[in-house]
């Protein structure tokens, strides 16, 4: 247990992980829709401020696992309830914390119907999210990932747009089906390591190498379906398109980052030398969805569809920064995730706030607003050029990164650098894409519908929208700070990773011997 | 004091034997039934701790066989409590009705507590033959001729398998001489390199695959279900299969030694019921058919724990059967409240049920994701803690399988809680859900939620009560 800094304050992670649950069933007593919407944006917004007393308690200076809380929980199974937060899981324990609050707001009149189950909705998905990040024990990572599809499925399922039952169920079906062989890996891991379901104590264990290869793959499945990686992506914009805004930004900028959250947390430490066998295929397919989201997102003629396919290339960048597996890359991997929640969150509510302007997300009848809009297209406009990675935002400063990262990789290899090269198109359609986009809301063409009857954002809405666009700018000028939270434990992960670099180079050769 | 609850129900069968003489009205009888049922549940709640051996060692009463009665009589309870008049059966045979459904408890509880071969038999048989004949007491309104084919298909699958038993308690007898479980334990174990004795022991676990509706035997199940009244399949659903469960471990208490044909056996029993009952559930429409062949993939999940043949299997298995009886009354009592006439409900009936009946829906949705095995319901953590075990046996493809399992049989639950949650419609009629159902949803919510996230004192309780046989 020498990796974990034990908790001997305030339960602060246990506060924020069961605040949300204790508000949603508080709200099962309010009657009044008005009531249980400010009601969840007090608790929300209460999580949120608490989850930044993490921060003031988080150092900096160690990888340990810190604010550590363990309780026994079914004795039977050596089952526990341990929770703490490290350098990979605070940003984006914060970006869960943070987030939800503007999900509550971009609801307030988006959601008439059934006001009071949606709200239970998201505050239940937020206990879920938050202990998926901070669970240390592999039961209850398992217990809170599987019960997220619960809410998440209601959210589509009854608030969605025409096709939410197809898109609601290839949605459960996938996320389950991915991560059934993930619950065989866990009782693997548990049988193995003397019958306990403590994830650091899993990690840098001597596991043999072709059990390794198995538990990484029952990994990979769970993790690649849930990014979704290229060719495991197809609910995604299905789900993005029928689902509410503020389901749609939870998908983007969290339920996404749980895939690859789940490669650092669990592939790399616990099966290091498959992850590094198998690496160069993960890398590939990160391309390959890097340049076909690229691609399928320059086609598209739905707002949301395109930005559900940028996701695609986006997150197809963040696989890539993690799986070359150098520092450059991983920091830049998680950076980048935090940017693409901020990003992509915001981009979904600007496409929400049209909707409720044209109910409609179609490129075509959104053309010629910015003339109507000018704050929306002001907010509008920083959000799209972050997309892209334009310098001075916050997705410049990790996709370089990434990309940096992938040149190391191909120096280390002593090579042509083609992976980094490879991916490089992918940055190229995201400008093209986003800016098409740009440019039909903005001004479109001579026959623009008429749009003069629309109001441009209101008070509200600006609320929203402004501490995205705060922090799109602090990150892409200053990300300093947030590189800070997350070096210490990156660069430990690293370091174990090059003592079992040597083991895995023999065991590679013996495979293909 | 050790026989209490089985007197109780003698006496309370005798009740209703007499009322069944007399015209009486519906509401009244139910008053009685469920006044006598809670009484089953007291005597059996104040005898949980008693033991002792009765009728020469043909009769155990221990702390296994006590908390068996103990959910069987409240299972009892639940079902009596669903609907207060039962338009489902006919009127003239209500008291008949109570009658059979007593009688068959009180068959249920002689045979958790049955540690001899012929004990076993008769207590079987009677708790059977009384619902052979529960089943066809639908009336004909609701069922229009089906729940006599559902009668007569239950007692002739039923006589099949007693045949089968019966053929392996010969063989049981011939190569031990005795009936008494104990003796013929330790006489196996001298034989038990005979083919002769794998048989035996097969033919008479057939006995109680037929109850608990594994695969080979399972062919009664989808018309039975959908045949008999709803209440009636609540009954046979659930009430039954936690006998069978008691009777299987104790049966299985007999295998030692050379164990691999038999385990063999049941790791193929187990994945045929899990494959054949989550895929045939895929296409069903009507409600209890779906539930009848979702049961016979649980009974092959149940299975999982008892074929490890150890301690913390079996009682994994019982936390298991515990946890399906109530997932499944949730799910029954749903059905029940919206069948206001006694008609099988399909799938589309529940379209709106969000609107009709908020309650019920939530009910049924957890109800379904338990079954599902979605956390945090009991259905996640029972499965769980099977494969676990099963997996510590080292049946690590069963383990893969039945995970894959899992995964096919979502999309059937998913349809449905999508029926209950997703459509609007103005056409049906909102329903009227009493004070008692009301407050039956709320504790099996409750029940259902707390055997899933805190486990610890139900596994606790089938430890001990497993320990106490073994």
């Amino acid at each position: 247990m020498d990796q974990l800094l034990f908790n001997s304050g305030f339960p602060i992670l246990s506060v924020l992980i069961f605040l949300p649950l204790a508000g949603a069933v508080a709200l099962l007593f309010l009657n009044s829709d008005q009531a249980c919407r400010i009601f969840t944006l007090v608790v929300s917004g209460a999580v949120a401020l608490l989850s930044l007393f993490v921060l003031a308690d988080f150092d900096t200076a160690t990888a340990r696992f810190q604010l550590v809380e363990h309780h026994r929980w079914i004795e039977a199974f050596n089952i526990n309830y341990t929770i703490g937060v490290d350098g990979i899981s605070i940003l984006l324990l914060l970006l869960t914390t943070l987030i939800m609050p503007f999900c509550v707001l971009a609801s307030w009149t988006y959601i008439t119907a059934r006001v009071k189950i949606f709200m239970i909705c998201l505050l239940v998905m937020e206990t879920a999210m938050i202990g998926v990040f901070v669970a240390l024990d592999f039961v209850l990572f398992y217990i809170l990932w599987e019960a997220m599809l619960i809410p998440m499925y209601l959210l589509i399922a009854i608030w969605g747009g025409p096709r939410k039952i197809y898109a609601s169920v290839k949605f459960f079906l996938y996320t389950l089906a991915g991560s059934i062989l993930l619950l065989v890996a866990i009782i693997w891991l548990y049988a193995t390591n003397n019958y306990s379901f403590f994830i650091p104590e899993m990690m840098w264990q001597d596991y043999p190498f072709s059990a390794q290869v198995l538990v990484f793959l029952a990994f990979f499945l769970a993790f690649a379906i849930k990014v979704p990686m290229f060719p495991f992506h197809t609910w995604l914009p299905a789900a993005h398109v029928e689902a509410p805004t503020a389901g749609s930004v939870i998908l983007a900028s969290i339920l996404l980052k749980m895939g690859t959250y789940g490669f650092l947390r669990f592939a790399l430490p616990i099966t290091p030398e498959a992850t590094i066998a198998l690496a160069p295929y993960v890398l590939w397919l990160s391309i390959a969805g890097i340049i076909y989201g690229g691609f399928t997102a320059l086609a598209q003629q739905d707002m949301k569809k395109l930005i559900a396919y940028s996701s695609v290339g986006h997150m197809g960048f963040v696989t890539l920064g993690i799986f070359v597996l150098n520092v450059r890359g991983v920091e830049g991997a998680i950076l980048q995730m935090v940017n693409h929640g901020i990003t992509t969150g915001a981009l979904f509510l600007c496409v929400g706030m049209i909707y409720e302007r044209t109910h409609s997300r179609e490129l075509l009848s959104a053309t010629g607003v910015g003339k109507y809009m000018p704050v929306f297209i002001t907010f509008l406009a920083f959000f799209s050029l972050s997309s892209f990675g334009f310098p001075g935002t916050n997705s410049f400063v990790g996709e370089f990164m990434i990309i940096a990262g992938a040149f190391q990789f191909d120096t280390a290899l002593q090579r042509f650098p083609t992976l980094a090269l490879a991916s490089i198109p992918g940055a190229v359609l995201a400008a093209a894409y986003m800016l098409r986009m740009l440019q039909k809301i903005i001004w479109g063409g001579t026959n623009n519908p008429d749009q003069s009857w629309i109001k441009d954002l209101n008070l509200r809405e600006i609320v929203v929208l402004t501490p995205f666009l705060f922090f799109v700018l602090w990150i892409g000028l200053g990300p300093q700070p947030f590189i800070d939270l997350m070096h210490c434990s990156v660069d430990h992960l690293l370091q174990q990773f090059e003592a079992h670099q040597n083991h895995a180079i023999a065991a590679a050769g013996a495979l293909i011997r | 004091m050790s026989f209490l609850p089985e007197l109780t129900l003698l006496g309370v069968s005798l009740v209703f034997f007499l009322l069944s003489l007399r015209e009486a009205n519906g509401k009244q009888l139910h008053a009685i039934a469920a006044g006598m049922a809670t009484l089953v549940l007291l005597s059996a709640l104040i005898s949980l701790k008693s033991e002792g051996e009765l009728f020469f060692k043909a009769y155990q009463v221990d702390y296994f066989s006590q908390l068996f009665k103990v959910l069987i009589a409240l299972g009892t309870l639940l079902v009596i409590l669903f609907c207060d008049r039962h338009p489902g059966i006919t009127a003239t045979v209500q008291a008949e009705y109570y009658l059979f459904m007593f009688i068959s408890v009180l068959g249920l509880m002689m045979l958790v507590s049955s540690v001899e071969l012929l004990a076993i038999f008769v207590s079987l048989e009677l708790s059977s033959f009384a619902v052979y004949i529960m089943v066809p007491m639908r009336n004909r309104h609701s069922a229009a001729g089906i729940q006599v084919e559902a009668g007569i298909k239950y007692l002739l699958f039923g006589v099949m398998a007693t045949g089968l038993m019966l053929f392996g308690m010969s063989y049981l007898f011939g190569l031990t001489g005795s009936t008494q479980l104990a003796v013929i334990t330790e006489q196996l174990n001298l034989s038990f390199g005979q083919p002769a004795a794998v048989v035996a022991i097969i033919l008479v676990l057939a006995g109680f695959f037929y109850k608990l509706a594994i695969f080979p035997l399972h062919f009664w199940v989808p018309d039975v279900y959908q045949g008999s009244a709803n209440e009636t399949t609540a009954f046979i659903a659930a009430i039954p299969k936690l006998a069978a469960v008691a009777l299987l471990i104790r049966l299985l208490t007999l295998v030692n030694g050379e164990t691999e044909a038999i385990v063999g056996l049941l790791v193929v029993c187990a994945l045929l019921s899990m494959f054949y009952g989550n895929l045939s559930a895929l296409v069903q429409k009507d409600i209890k058919r779906l539930l009848g062949f979702s049961g016979i993939s649980h009974a092959g999940f149940v299975l999982v724990g008892l074929l490890t043949l150890e301690h913390e299997g079996y009682a994994t298995a019982m936390y298991y059967i515990i946890g399906y009886v109530f997932m499944n009354l949730a799910c029954f009592l749903v059905i029940c409240t919206i069948a206001t006439k006694g008609e099988n409900v399909a799938i589309e009936d529940f379209t709106g049920l969000h609107k009709r009946a908020p309650l019920l829906a939530i009910t049924l949705s957890i109800g379904l994701f338990a079954l599902a095995g979605i956390p945090p319901f009991v259905g996640f953590t029972g499965k769980f803690f099977l494969l676990v075990n099963a997996f510590k046996q080292g049946h690590i493809l069963l383990v893969v399988l039945a995970a894959i399992n899992t995964a096919i049989a979502i999309y059937y639950y998913l349809s449905i809680v999508r029926v209950t949650f997703c459509t609007d419609s103005e056409i049906r009629e909102p329903i009227l859900v009493g004070g008692r159902q009301k407050i039956l949803s709320l504790l099996l919510i409750v029940i259902v939620i707390a055997m899933g996230v805190a486990p610890s004192p139900f596994l606790e309780m089938t430890s001990v009560a497993i320990q106490a046989i073994m």
